[in-house]
């Protein structure tokens, strides 16, 4: 157990301030690039949003990924939110096929995926119509006119073209047959028109390369790993990719496209790479079994957005990881607790829905005190909900979700880079005090890229497990008796001598055997909460991320909404006010210093993308008058949004 | 079970301190001594024997074998033998549940357990109610059965849990119940199976569903009810102080059993069959049997192994890290990175 523990003025400074360099203190006024000068040849913005979007077929999500790949190895920081469809195959050309991909990126730190894009790239009338409300007035949309045809219009519900009236006007508009340049661009493959038209993102991640003049090679390299066993393909798209690269260069002679230079941000020298939650979870619970000393055991059923998790740590097995596609997830838990068990660290991860059906099990695991690490990357609304759309409305779920008296530690991530430390935090906790483990984090955390820098595995600290080898009381075994953690011990089957039987069912405070005594089950009951509190003995006390304890106002985060309300509080503290941010990690229990902390500013506003559960929390937990801030609309919150709060709730 | 090496102990070193607490009567207790005079016949190690249960009367097993032992929740314990048995196939798992817990609420971890093969004894106690909630009917209660929750009997067809087992891929399941002196035969043929043994034992619950297995168990006449399969012997019953005297042939037009009269002298003649364990067909048939016009169907039904779950794992796994070796801090670094100078503060790669 760490006794002292230094004040984190909070996660961000480990991961991503530190790392990425950036300057308190230097942000623009303006959120973004004033594409409106973009005419001029120098145009210098300090950030630019751009968003992708096309069909689901168009693969906007591949154009943004291999973009936001050569943004980050262009040296800015970024921030990305991919938005798609929940149906695999929506019917082309319909609203709801439309499938999106945002990034934000600058020479400046960039915390959030951008509230409205400067540039529009939009594949057909569907996408145009979906993205314009978005997009900022005077921004770029850059339209394939090969795809305004009147079917096309029908679909997206368009009388008239609108590339042909004057509804486009706020905008400027860069509408040319990109089907058609595409087509022409890789005749010489012999592909049928249909297979042309699929180099069509390349073409357009051509052009967005040219107008940030980003290198084209690392995509070159890239195509031609991807379809190596079919190089024709391979050099169709390359061939388009370079035709809309050329297509810049001509075109800016003329049209409203000019290219757009984007100096690299200051940055933490080191080795980089581009992560996404799913990955850096993925990671971080290798780590985390690593430093336990243990195999890990994955259980895990497929849903959207948990799946990737499992895809990611399917590959790993060098790392002494078993995976197991359970047939539900109650079953991906209980074998993730067998697994436990007998000697590995446990894993399992789901959505929402697939928590709710986890819930006897986490009992089953908080009864027998086994450790057990279970991921829920939360998705919207109750039910099947919103299974692509991001939301924080799980936190009830992780904290009181279960039948009886149920204390289980929960945490939760704040963006893709910080969710590879959460995940080690959460099995250092699992193992430490022999609990099971609520690891939230979200469908955007899950899904959108950030640049990380790689860390040395050297400076972690390990923490391995002792299993329990012999009678821990003379001639007696008690498998309950507790440490000074309130930890029992950690037996494996197999184990000579030990031979002892655990369950669900109430057990004696030492010998572990059936006992429903009311002096028992009141003593057992304190013993498990007791031990859950105690977990705030081994964690950092909590901090601001921005602004110091005792500021007018306090914005108060977990999870995802990290980005937008650290935006949001520094834009407001350049503006002279006096607010501060503090984010948590540790959702339960708790920092220790959190009621002094929140009792010391004069008013606390709790942003989220739920109908107000934390805040019900802080104000059961602290009595203190956190107000809330909600959203459920399926998306993260935008900066204004916030900073129209910070206005008012400062008047 | 697993290859093992054998350790010599006695009935009593399987006892727990704890005081077993079924209804007297109970027709659990017999099975629990049968398994634990069996395990020293075995050989087994108390150490990596382990025994895991659901929820249920029948699931209070555990806590009175003095081996590891999981209490588990409703249904569950299938997922939770098959996470215990990936983490460490050296464990010797049984697993014990109910018909409501293993065929109710837990019939879709059933089904995949078996299917999977992973390489444990399962006996499912066949009591046809749910004892622990007080004598509700269950999946396997026959139409008609009269509970708290169908005063006037009731009108669900049961599940027969050897078919079940059957279909779901089982590669072994036997039957047999709780005061049968064959018990211990087919708990060893289970334990020698490599993969999933599914055992049906049938079990008296004297306080809810008492002596419904009579027609069959009981002692009288139980020699022309019970047809003993053994593989490679013909299928002969009857009362065995007159001398056998019937038997089960294949009704070839009508492709079904017929019990034919025959003697241990001219079965052969007679047509009766040889059991072979290994016919999923022949099997199938003679679990779906109807009882009364032929006998109940008991011992070794099926028995043919196929490679066991963790074998398959194990090797799926040597496939997948062949020349793969642990790295974490290459595996950190790995995908497309580039590095950040220290003084130029921009990339350069
Ligand atoms: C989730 C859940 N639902 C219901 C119960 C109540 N319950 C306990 S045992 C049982 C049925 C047991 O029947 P069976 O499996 O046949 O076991 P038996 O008691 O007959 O041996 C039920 C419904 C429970 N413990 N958990
Ligand atoms: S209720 Fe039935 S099954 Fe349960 S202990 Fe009593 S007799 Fe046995
Ligand atoms: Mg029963």
């Amino acid at each position: 157990m760490r006794e002292e523990v230094p004040i984190h003025r909070c996660i961000f400074q480990q991961d991503k301030r530190l790392l990425f360099g950036a300057r308190e203190g230097t942000y623009m006024a303006t959120q973004a690039a004033d594409l409106g000068s973009a005419n001029e040849p120098s145009a210098q913005p300090d950030a630019v949003v751009v968003r992708f979007a096309g069909d689901s077929g168009d693969g906007m999500q591949l154009t943004g990924g291999q973009f936001t790949l050569s943004t980050a190895l262009a040296g800015n920081d970024l921030a990305t939110f991919p938005d798609f469809p929940a149906e695999i195959r929506a019917p082309q050309g319909t609203l709801f096929g439309v499938s999106a991909f945002q990034i934000n990126f600058g020479s400046r730190e960039i915390s959030t995926a951008g509230d409205a894009p400067d540039v529009l790239v939009a594949m057909n009338p569907a996408a145009l119509k979906v993205n314009l409300p978005s997009l900022k007035t005077g921004g770029l949309i850059i339209a394939d006119t090969g795809e305004f045809t009147k079917r096309n219009l029908d679909k997206a519900k368009y009388d008239v073209s609108p590339l042909e009236d004057d509804s486009l006007a706020k905008y400027k508009v860069l509408a040319f047959d990109i089907s058609a340049l595409t087509i022409e661009a890789v005749k010489e493959y012999g592909l049928g028109n249909k297979d042309a038209l699929r180099s069509k993102n390349m073409w357009t991640l051509g052009l967005a390369l040219w107008m940030f003049d980003r290198p084209r090679e690392p995509i070159h390299q890239w195509l031609k790993q991807k379809f190596k066993s079919k190089p024709d393909i391979a050099n169709a798209n390359i061939a388009a990719l370079d035709a809309g690269h050329a297509y810049g260069e001509t075109a800016e002679i003329s049209g409203p496209l000019s290219q757009i230079n984007v100096a690299p941000t200051k940055t933490e020298a080191g080795l980089y790479r581009t992560i996404t939650g799913a990955e850096s979870i993925s990671l971080g619970l290798v780590a985390g079994a690593q430093l336990a000393d243990l195999p890990m055991f994955f259980g895990g059923y497929p849903i959207t957005p948990a799946s990737a998790i499992l895809h990611h740590l399917v590959r790993l097995k060098e790392y002494d990881v078993t995976t197991f596609q359970a047939e539900d997830e109650i079953a991906a838990i209980c074998a993730a607790i067998g697994a436990s068990w007998a000697g590995s660290l446990g894993i399992t991860s789901s959505s929402g829905p697939g928590i709710a059906l986890k819930g006897e099990a986490m009992g089953l695991a908080i009864m027998t005190e086994l450790p057990l690490v279970i991921v829920n990357s939360q998705r919207g609304g109750p039910s099947t909900g919103l299974p692509t759309k991001t939301e924080q409305s799980d936190l009830y779920q992780a904290i009181y979700g279960r039948n009886g008296d149920a204390p289980m530690p929960v945490i939760s991530a704040s963006s893709p880079a910080d969710a590879f430390e959460c995940a080690i935090e959460a099995v250092r906790i699992a193992v430490q005090y022999m609990t099971p483990v609520m690891l939230l984090t979200d469908g955007y955390i899950a899904n959108a890229a950030e640049p990380w820098k790689v860390p040395d595995p050297a400076t972690f600290e390990p923490f391995p497990v002792t299993f329990l080898e012999e009678k821990n009381d003379g001639d007696t075994l008690l498998p309950y008796r507790r440490d000074e953690k309130g930890a029992r011990p950690w037996i494996k089957p197999g184990t000579p001598e030990l031979m002892h039987r655990i369950g669900g069912i109430e057990k004696h405070e030492e010998t572990g055997n059936i006992d429903y005594s009311p002096e028992n089950h009141q003593a057992m009951t304190d013993a498990r909460k007791a031990k859950i509190d105690g977990v705030a003995n081994s964690i950092p006390d909590q901090g601001c991320c921005l602004g110091e304890p005792g500021a007018k106002l306090a914005l108060v985060g977990w999870g995802s909404t990290f980005g937008p309300i650290h935006r949001a509080v520094s834009q407001a503290r350049e503006r002279g006010l006096d607010v501060a941010h503090v984010h948590f990690r540790h959702i339960w229990p708790m920092p220790k210093n959190t009621g002094d902390l929140l009792k010391s500013f004069d008013k606390v506003l709790v942003p989220e993308m739920n109908t107000g559960q934390f805040k019900t929390v802080l104000r059961d937990q602290f009595l203190v008058d956190a107000q809330p801030l909600n959203k459920t609309d399926g998306l993260p919150f935008y900066i204004h949004e916030l900073e129209a709060a910070i206005e008012e709730a400062l008047s | 079970m697993n290859e093992m090496t054998k350790i010599e102990t006695t009935l009593k070193d399987w006892e727990t301190d704890q005081e077993v607490r079924w209804c007297p009567g109970c027709g659990d207790y017999a099975i629990l001594k049968a398994v634990q005079r069996t395990l020293p016949q075995l050989g087994c190690d108390p150490k990596n024997t382990v025994f895991i249960s659901g929820i249920g009367c029948s699931s209070r097993f555990p806590y009175y074998m003095e081996t590891y032992g999981f209490h588990t929740i409703h249904g569950r314990a299938p997922a939770v033998a098959t996470g215990a048995k990936l983490a460490n196939p050296e464990l010797d798992i049984w697993l014990v549940t109910g018909d409501g817990d293993g065929l109710s609420i837990g019939g879709n971890h059933m089904l995949h357990v078996l299917r999977r093969n992973v390489n444990m004894q399962i006996m499912l106690f066949n009591n046809e109610i749910y004892g622990l909630t007080k004598g509700q009917f269950s999946p396997t209660s026959r139409e008609g059965t009269r509970s708290p929750s169908t005063p006037i009997g009731s009108v669900d067809r049961p599940a027969n849990p050897a078919s079940f087992a059957l279909g779901a891929g089982a590669r072994f399941v036997g039957r047999g119940f709780d005061v049968s002196k064959n018990l211990p035969d087919v708990l060893k043929a289970a334990h020698a199976h490599q993969g999933a043994a599914f055992i049906e034992i049938f079990q008296n619950c004297i306080v809810y569903n008492k002596d419904v297995f009579n027609d069959f168990a009981a002692p009288k006449g139980a020699g022309d009810r019970q047809l003993w399969l053994e593989h490679g012997k013909p299928m002969l019953f009857g009362d065995p102080k007159t001398g056998l005297d019937k038997g089960i042939a294949l009704d070839r037009e009508g492709l079904s059993l017929k019990v034919v009269e025959a003697t241990e002298d001219n079965w052969e003649e007679a047509g009766v069959l040889v059991h072979d364990a290994t016919s999923r067909v022949i099997s199938n048939m003679l679990i779906e049997m109807p009882f009364g016009p032929f006998p109940m169907a008991l011992g070794v039904i099926y028995d043919d192994p196929r490679p066991s779950y963790s074998e398959s794992v194990a090797q799926e796994r040597a496939k997948a890290t062949e020349g793969k070796q642990a790295n974490l801090a290459k595996l950190l670094g790995s995908g497309q990175t580039w590095t950040v100078e220290a003084d130029e503060g921009h990339p350069t790669d």
